[in-house]
């Protein structure tokens, strides 16, 4: 067991797959000679050499085209898009291209390849290099979609989206990048598809992703401390394939429902989860399920600015108190 | 481009020789009349949807399949249907597909413009424009990793050109040295305007292949020897490693865009003066030349005129394809689940 952040996790979870498997390549902007600009593959270029691990033009439409055709020629490849608000520019390989060679060449066309991108706000750059955009590939038949909120998710989910048999979007929060957790020492490979209870409660259900997960466990531990309320928070980890068990198995227990969302509130991740729940575990519910989003703006560049308007520990605290107190 | 001046007597016994001409004879007719096939099932609407034909610019698809080598793979568009015959893909299966029946090469879950079969190489048929330049680069790429030796095309209109996928391609494709060869099949209309309406330059493709360090190639793309040639030579070249190669063919498209398109815009008399370079017409002229007898190439017309009609019977008298194919291969456990 070590500690290690968030962004060092990023690295070992691309080394131990370019290490089992030599069919595994890594190409993206800066990624190789200078370690990426987050810092998170460092030292790649040094283990695997330059025919693995690539240094690309400015071509987001190259990388991901690049990595489909090798991808569908036999290689696994890992493509960095630098910041997820960059996928904009390259978004027919992930609507278009990648989720559907499968289904139009009835079978004959595969697809394995992963997508690593810097999503999330929090450092301050404005409403085009901070965006949650998640929901842009949730909403597309043929992808799987994953953040990963500590350093041994980033691990285990990014082995088990290079392992995987179809295009992975890999959202990795830019703002966790330097936050730390115990990481279990060797190999670990995760499930894709399975969201996890990290905080066990009685009476609410918390879902959250990524960067919104600590702020939530914080604010169901202030919500223990100061009100009494119990709650559980699920972290949802994946949003394709989704684990709807999880979830409605602990509204099951809860008998109420809060998701903490960074997207801005339309057709964020959390309007379809709470359709569901809505569909098949009405009954179950004691009062309304309840979205805590950012609102429906693009994201201002000021700390304070931008502060206020992602969910914040306070706003969740405040919000599921006064919906059960009521 | 084609030095004339090293191939001075051109002949049945020249570089190309004559059972390789008689493959291009063959393919060239086979794509017109599986083509003028699909266009009359159009008009029967036994075909739905749209489709786009490449009538008059067969000479490009059978010159680079006459050139390739079982594995090199080919990366076609919308308008795709004479790349992916010219693989060996069975006249059956396209026209199936096309008229969405269950003996469709794709079942008819893809449809005219998305023609694939891995097994004949055919990796795809891309009906975003531009979308599919990339795309051969990362397979060019993985050959050069892999050390496969394979070659990948990559065939694209004019109208291409002005897309930011094909720049990016050539330059990344340039970069990494990848054995990628980018065809451009200038027929002089983008969709249904003029290319040189829209383009700075008056070459599409090749007067932008400087800026990639490229050569400057153009070749006359009704001319199936001339394509050949070319082909061969781009071929030996990304398999010695020197790296991608761009194309321009300059042909003519006899149809419109697409079905719904009559091509009024064309000016009076510009159709019938391409007619005469029609890429089949000349390659029959030539072959008389040769002394190929008229008979053997009236086998070979005979011969693709049944396999064509064959393959009409045995698509009109296929079932359509059955409901649960709607739920398959999204996924790869085979299925559609995205949550439990």
């Amino acid at each position: 067991m070590a500690e290690l952040t968030y962004r060092d996790a990023v690295a070992r979870g691309i080394a131990q797959e370019m290490s089992r498997d030599p069919d595994v390549v890594f190409l993206g902007e800066d990624v190789a000679k200078a370690g990426g600009v987050f810092k998170a593959t460092v030292g790649l270029y040094e283990q695997f050499g330059p025919l693995r691990v690539r240094d690309t033009p400015i071509s987001e439409q190259a990388i991901l085209g690049a990595a489909m055709g090798a991808a569908m020629t036999g290689l696994k490849p890992i493509a960095e898009i630098m910041f997820s608000d960059f996928i904009a520019v390259c978004f027919d390989y992930i609507a278009n291209e990648f989720p559907k060679s499968r289904y139009m060449t009835n079978g004959q066309v595969k697809c394995p390849l992963v997508v690593r991108t810097g999503n999330g706000a929090g450092s301050r750059f404005g409403a085009q290099h901070s965006q949650s955009v998640e929901n842009w590939c949730m909403m597309i038949p043929g992808l799987k979609v994953v953040a990963p909120s500590n350093p041994r998710d980033v691990i285990g989910l990014l082995a088990a989206a290079v392992r995987d048999p179809d295009p992975v979007i890999f959202f990795e929060h830019k703002s966790l990048y330097p936050t730390k957790g115990e990481v279990p020492d060797g190999e670990i490979v995760d499930t894709l598809g399975t969201a996890k209870i990290v905080r066990p409660g009685k009476d609410a259900t918390i879902l959250a992703l990524a960067l919104m997960v600590p702020r939530a466990i914080e604010a169901a531990d202030r919500l223990k401390t100061e009100h009494g309320i119990d709650c559980e928070v699920v972290d949802v980890r994946s949003l394709v394939p989704l684990d709807m068990q999880t979830i409605l198995g602990s509204v099951g227990r809860t008998h109420r429902l809060f998701t903490v969302e960074e997207n801005p509130r339309l057709c964020g991740w959390g309007a379809e989860i709470v359709s569901i729940v809505a569909d098949e575990a009405f009954y179950d519910l004691d009062g309304p399920p309840v979205r805590i989003t950012t609102p429906h703006i693009p994201l201002p560049s000021a700390d304070l600015l931008e502060d206020a308007v992602l969910p914040t520990v306070d706003r969740i605290s405040e919000t599921v108190r006064r919906s059960l107190e009521s | 481009m084609l030095d004339k001046a090293n191939n001075p007597k051109p002949g049945l016994n020249d570089d190309i020789g004559e059972d390789k001409r008689l493959e291009l004879y063959r393919l060239q007719v086979l794509l017109r009349q599986a083509e003028q096939r699909a266009y009359d099932l159009f008009l029967q609407n036994l075909v739905k949807g749209t489709s786009h034909l490449s009538l008059g610019q067969e000479a490009i698809a059978a010159g680079f399949a006459a050139a390739m080598k079982p594995g090199d793979l080919s990366f076609c568009t919308y308008r795709g249907h004479a790349h992916t015959l010219a693989r060996g893909v069975p006249v059956e299966e396209v026209l199936g597909e096309l008229m969405g029946r269950d003996n469709g090469l794709m079942r008819g879950k893809g449809g005219s413009m998305h023609l694939t079969s891995v097994e004949h190489g055919v990796m795809g048929s891309y009906a975003i424009i531009g979308a599919h330049l990339p795309i051969a680069c990362g397979a060019a790429w993985r050959a050069q990793y892999k050390g496969h030796g394979d070659v990948s095309v990559c065939f694209f209109g004019d109208g291409t050109t002005n897309i930011g996928a094909f720049h990016e391609a050539l330059n990344f494709a340039a970069v990494w040295k990848l054995p990628v060869i980018f065809v451009c099949e200038n027929n002089h209309y983008m969709e249904y305007t003029p290319i040189g309406d829209v383009t700075a330059v008056p070459h599409p493709a090749a007067d932008r292949a400087s800026a990639y360090g490229l050569e400057r190639i153009i070749v006359d793309g009704n001319d199936a020897d001339e394509v050949y040639r070319t082909a061969m030579a781009a071929y030996a070249k990304a398999r010695s490693g020197e790296g991608p190669s761009l194309i321009e063919c300059i042909t003519y498209r006899h149809s419109g865009h697409s079905r719904a398109d009559p091509a009024k815009y064309r000016p009076e008399g510009e159709l019938e003066k391409w007619k005469e370079r029609d890429p089949i017409k000349i390659y029959r002229e030539r072959l008389l030349e040769f002394g190929i007898d008229p008979d053997v190439m009236k086998g070979i017309d005979d011969g693709i005129m049944r396999e064509v009609d064959e393959a009409t019977e045995t698509c009109k008298a296929a079932p359509p394809p059955p409901y649960d194919i709607i739920h398959t291969d999204v996924y790869a456990d085979g299925g559609f689940a995205w949550r439990n």
